[in-house]
């Protein structure tokens, strides 16, 4: 039996790596790769108090922020394409004025 | 001896979570970045199937491996990263973001040494889910006690399903006079 706190500090190092690679990158698709894993680091910490706690509520969280990154995933890709297609450009830090 | 095998599984899988992640914030190739956060997703629906949550497993593979991903894939292949490989993969900043986050990984582990768990709740115990499945326990809680927030979060699909086409059509009848 592994305590649940092993799996809080596996999900706490997961969510710090996907903070910082989404500051510090540059590329668009990496950052949104990045709140991605921030996302999956939440999801193995509701799984693990959901079996800590033994209540189905932490388990259809995780249903539901499955959905919601899936579309922010399709809302978030949708708009680098646009963003590459008026500018030509992924990187963030290239983007100075937001009317383009 | 029994207790030693989920111990040495949990390391295995923690240890490859972390350095997976890490290749995937790394690298500068995008493609090689995809294809890390696959294997991370494989490992992390093993670590669900650890977890009891056997369901929720399969709906990590189905929805990230299977779709997410294929997405970020067909994007990553509609734009043409091939300069990506010389240019610098990091803002100028990044040593200060380094610190940002070894910062807030500090701060949460001192908050999480007072952890300590509530008394279980016991609607989901070892015993319901060996003799019902976990798949007939989570969909009586989805359909009874959430079944608002699930029909919300399948408008939100539609929406989201929507809003990318149109926001990818606009900017074609626009850009490329079609």
């Amino acid at each position: 039996m592994i305590p649940i706190s092993w799996y809080l500090v596996l999900s706490l190092f997961l969510f710090v790596i996907g903070a910082f690679g989404f500051i510090a990158r540059r590329n668009v698709i990496i950052m949104l790769m990045c709140i991605e894993i921030m996302l999956n680091a939440v999801n193995i910490s509701l799984v693990a108090l959901g079996k800590g706690l033994q209540h189905t509520a932490a388990h259809v969280l995780v249903f539901f922020v499955i959905a919601v990154a899936a579309a922010e995933a399709a809302i978030g890709l949708a708009l680098v394409v646009l963003l590459f297609k008026k500018t030509r450009e992924v990187h963030m830090d290239e983007f100075r004025t937001l009317k383009g | 001896m029994e207790g030693l095998l989920p111990k040495l599984v949990f390391v295995y899988l923690g240890i490859v979570l972390v350095a997976t992640s890490i290749l995937v914030v790394t690298n500068r190739n995008a493609v090689h970045a995809v294809l890390w956060m696959l294997v991370m997703f494989l490992h992390q629906a093993v670590l669900f199937i650890m977890l009891d949550a056997e369901f929720l497993a399969a709906v990590q593979i189905i929805v990230y491996a299977g779709a997410v991903l294929v997405l970020f894939l067909f994007v990553v292949y509609m734009i043409n990263l091939r300069t990506e490989l010389r240019l610098h993969n990091f803002t100028v900043f990044w040593p200060g973001a380094l610190l940002v986050s070894i910062a807030l990984l500090l701060l949460s582990v001192q908050a999480i040494k007072a952890f300590r768990p509530a008394p279980p709740v016991g609607d989901m115990t070892t015993e319901k889910i060996v003799k019902l499945g976990h798949a007939k326990l989570l969909g009586r809680a989805l359909f009874t006690e959430h079944v608002l927030a699930f029909e919300a979060v399948g408008v939100l699909l539609l929406v989201a399903v929507l809003g990318a086409v149109v926001l990818t059509r606009r900017i074609r009848l626009k850009g490329e006079g079609v």
